[in-house]
């Protein structure tokens, strides 16, 4: 009996730091002795970088634009090893504005899965998905027999939660036609007034945990000068042992849900509660300032 | 195989290795520099002697050449799914890939359209804009179940992906498995889009790999499985032409219990697993789903050949020779009775035929596979070429050809006209895209996909078929009567 490979998807706002933490956190999986493939699942292609100590990883895209078709595209010429072991993929796809990203994921993962990259020895695959979901094709990697749980990347920032809130929407989608299940929240701390309290809040409001709260160090900024890992830059570090933590805390975690996605005002609601936002005062709605 | 098959063919007069080659030249002179580079490695004159595969093949068409080329979908469409009689297969997109494939292949079938049987009909979601945005996931599942409504005798649905499916990324596996469930029939998701691979041959690979995941294995035989079972696999019956075949399998004393997939039921697809022999004549299209249930099931395969007397006797023995002495009794029978009604077709063309010279272009399987047939009536084949063939097909090939002659890969218009010009064959076989440019050229052409809507041409009743048919283009008075204007 073949072993389940636990295979995850990360999603959550642009820039919100989706691809240093999933890095950081395969960093720390792989120094607990896990197998791990990263599979990269936007256009940008910066999901591998600090694994690879490169610059961008050459894509399945740009490989396949380059010989014509992806049937003539090896396996080796896509696939690289990184830190700890751990396979590194990087999708690919256009610059901004012109034909189809998403397809691009489609393409590599489907191509993945016929050249056999999904070997027997992983404990985990990791798919870091670009900020929205805005079609089908970034959907792709949650799909049936793809990522089963989904982690959330999250700040108190309100624009970052309701990103959460929207992703939490599109996975009851795929959960009701699919096994796909949300795993918690990270929260990847912008130090914002009482961020911890909130974003647990906000789990408890989706029916998930905050798996984990990431300190702001800048010990992250310096590593990923030097393309590496806090991990692997400064393992003794204390930054290292809260990706280590939180690496722990997903190979240990059971709790996999359906969210329950609050609405507009329930979401604007908590924000209040917390002070994020004020109440609207409905009487200057549409008023000029010299009106 | 008979020794004779295996037996190197005598050269053809005026026809030389060196000037084929030369010829090669020639026509590569035609080209911009950058084309010749990537066309030239796809044709290369006949040494069947030399080991090793001398055209290139699978890869994708040099742009700016107009190529016969299919895409995935007609594939998987037009090959694979669509003969199946009894399922509706849907074309999951705009409007034109199904409208425009609908019916082209000429794919038979017994049984009341519309009732029982659904292949000569045309489903489609119909993609707008709306559909494209919003994604077509919701409308598909409301096609499914309105088949199942409208037509409750199918037996089961075909989710045939267009382009855009793969673009926006619409999730089909997720509604066939869904409504498969709710409507307690197969509802098979076909990843087929159009632009995937570089031609017709990977839909087929697809397909086969659809039936692999989704349908073999997935019934069994009303009736006990017997010695002799086999399943047909890889005739389309365009034409008819299943139904010349498996009138001579059942005439040798073999049950052929399933015909993947002209005439096709889903059913006696899915228990094929339980036959004892997979008789396959188009390789190309069909040898992945073979080799699939020779590893899983164990069931050994073969290849044979049912184009013209020759052909078909040396195949009747060779699958005799799988089986008991009963059933090679057999085909010595059969080939003693039919033997003389065959010459009596000789008899009648060859002399109006002898010495006659082809050039054929068909798609993965045919040129090599009906050489046999030509030759029967005295023809010669003094080239051939594939559109969408792979390595292996080739391999088969230059056995079949004599030395010298062309062989060629995925031609272009202009490498065609070329070779017209040079050969002045007296019939090319074809398809439909290239029937005019020759006829025009006042050169006899039949369409060699759909069989120019006639057929059979496999089998012993076929035979007489195609000899009338090549007669008839070649001898045509026609072709005495018509002036070029200029």
């Amino acid at each position: 009996m073949a072993k389940k490979i636990r295979q995850l998807a990360i999603y959550g706002k642009g820039g919100i730091g989706k691809s240093t933490t999933t890095q950081n956190t395969v960093a720390g999986l792989a120094s607990l002795g896990k197998k791990v493939m990263i599979v990269g699942c936007d256009p940008k292609a910066d999901s591998t970088r600090l694994m690879l100590h490169a610059k961008a990883q050459e894509t399945v895209m740009d490989k396949v634009r380059e010989l014509g078709t992806v049937e003539d595209l090896e396996l080796s010429d896509v696939l690289k090893e990184g830190f700890g072991g751990t396979k590194c993929v990087e999708s690919g796809g256009p610059e901004p504005g012109v034909g189809c990203a998403g397809r691009g994921v489609i393409t590599a993962i489907n191509f993945l899965e016929e050249e056999g990259a999904y070997t027997e020895d992983l404990d985990y695959v990791f798919y870091d998905v670009l900020g929205d979901v805005v079609c089908g094709g970034f959907a792709m990697p949650i799909r049936e027999n793809k990522a089963q749980e989904i982690y959330i990347v999250v700040s108190g920032e309100m624009m970052a939660m309701y990103a959460a809130n929207n992703i939490c929407k599109g996975i009851v989608k795929y959960a009701s036609s699919g096994s796909v299940r949300l795993g918690g929240l990270i929260c990847n701390s912008r130090n914002t007034d009482k961020e911890k309290e909130l974003i647990e809040a906000l789990a408890a409001k989706l029916g998930t945990q905050m798996i984990h709260f990431v300190p702001r160090d800048n010990q992250v900024q310096r590593a990923e000068l030097r393309r590496m890992t806090v991990i692997e830059y400064s393992p003794e570090h204390k930054q290292a042992e809260e990706y280590r933590e939180l690496a722990r805390k997903i190979d240990e975690n059971k709790m996999l849900v359906v969210p329950t996605p609050l609405t507009m005002d329930e979401l604007e609601g908590l924000l209040m509660e917390f002070g994020i936002i004020e109440e609207d005062d409905e009487s200057i709605v549409g008023k000029a300032e010299n009106a | 195989m008979e020794k004779q098959n295996e037996a190197v063919r005598p050269p053809l007069a005026g026809i030389e290795k060196k000037t084929t080659e030369e010829l090669i030249e020639e026509t590569l002179e035609l080209y911009p520099e950058k084309a010749r580079k990537k066309r030239a490695p796809h044709m290369a004159a006949n040494d069947p002697g030399v080991e090793g595969c001398a055209v290139k093949s699978n890869r994708k068409t040099v742009p700016g050449v107009m190529s016969a080329r299919g895409c995935a979908y007609a594939g998987a469409k037009g090959v694979v799914w669509g003969p199946i009689r009894d399922m509706v297969h849907i074309s999951h997109g705009p409007v034109g890939c199904g409208y425009y494939s609908w019916g082209t292949r000429r794919n038979l079938v017994e049984g009341t359209m519309g009732v029982d049987v659904f292949s000569g009909m045309q489903f489609t979601s119909d993609f707008q804009e709306k559909d494209i945005v919003y994604g077509g996931d919701k409308k598909l599942e409301v096609i499914c179940r309105e088949v199942r409504e409208l037509f409750p005798l199918a037996k089961g649905i075909s989710v045939l992906s267009e382009c855009p499916v793969g673009l926006i990324g619409d999730d089909i596996n997720a509604v066939a498995k869904k409504s498969a469930e709710e409507l307690d029939i197969p509802v098979v998701p076909c990843n087929c889009e159009g632009f995937r691979g570089v031609s017709q041959s990977l839909g087929h690979h697809i397909s086969n790999d659809t039936i692999r995941d989704y349908i073999i294995g997935t019934r069994e035989f009303a009736d006990a499985p017997g010695p002799y079972d086999i399943a047909l696999i890889g005739d389309y019956n365009i034409g008819g032409d299943a139904w010349a075949s498996k009138k001579i399998l059942e005439e040798l004393g073999l049950r052929v219990r399933a015909i993947w997939t002209g005439d096709g039921q889903i059913e006696h697809i899915a228990a094929t697993h339980q036959v004892k022999l997979n008789l396959i004549h188009c390789y190309r299209s069909m040898n992945y789903m073979c080799k699939v249930m020779e590893e899983k099931y164990g069931i050994p395969w073969m290849e044979f050949n049912f184009f013209g007397p020759t052909k078909i006797a040396a195949s009747l023995r060779a699958i005799a020779a799988r089986f008991d002495e009963k059933i090679q009794a057999n085909a010595e029978k059969i080939i003693a009775e039919y033997q003389p009604r065959m010459q009596r077709v000789i008899d009648e063309y060859r002399p109006r035929l002898e010495g006659k010279r082809v050039l054929l272009f068909v798609g993965g399987l045919r040129p090599r596979h009906t050489i046999g047939a030509y030759e029967d009536l005295g023809m010669e084949i003094i080239a051939a070429g594939y559109e969408f063939a792979h390595n292996d097909d080739y391999e088969r090939t230059y056995e079949e050809m004599a030395k010298g002659t062309l062989i060629f890969d995925d031609a272009s218009e202009i490498e065609l006209e070329k070779w017209a010009e040079t050969f002045r064959p007296d019939l090319v076989a074809s398809g439909i895209k290239e029937k005019y440019v020759f006829q025009k050229a006042g050169i006899p052409f039949r369409q060699m996909h759909s069989w120019d809507y006639s057929g059979p041409y496999h089998a012993y009743d076929g035979f007489p078929v195609f000899a009338r048919d090549i007669d008839m283009a070649i001898n045509s008075p026609t072709w005495s009567l018509i002036k070029a204007p200029f």
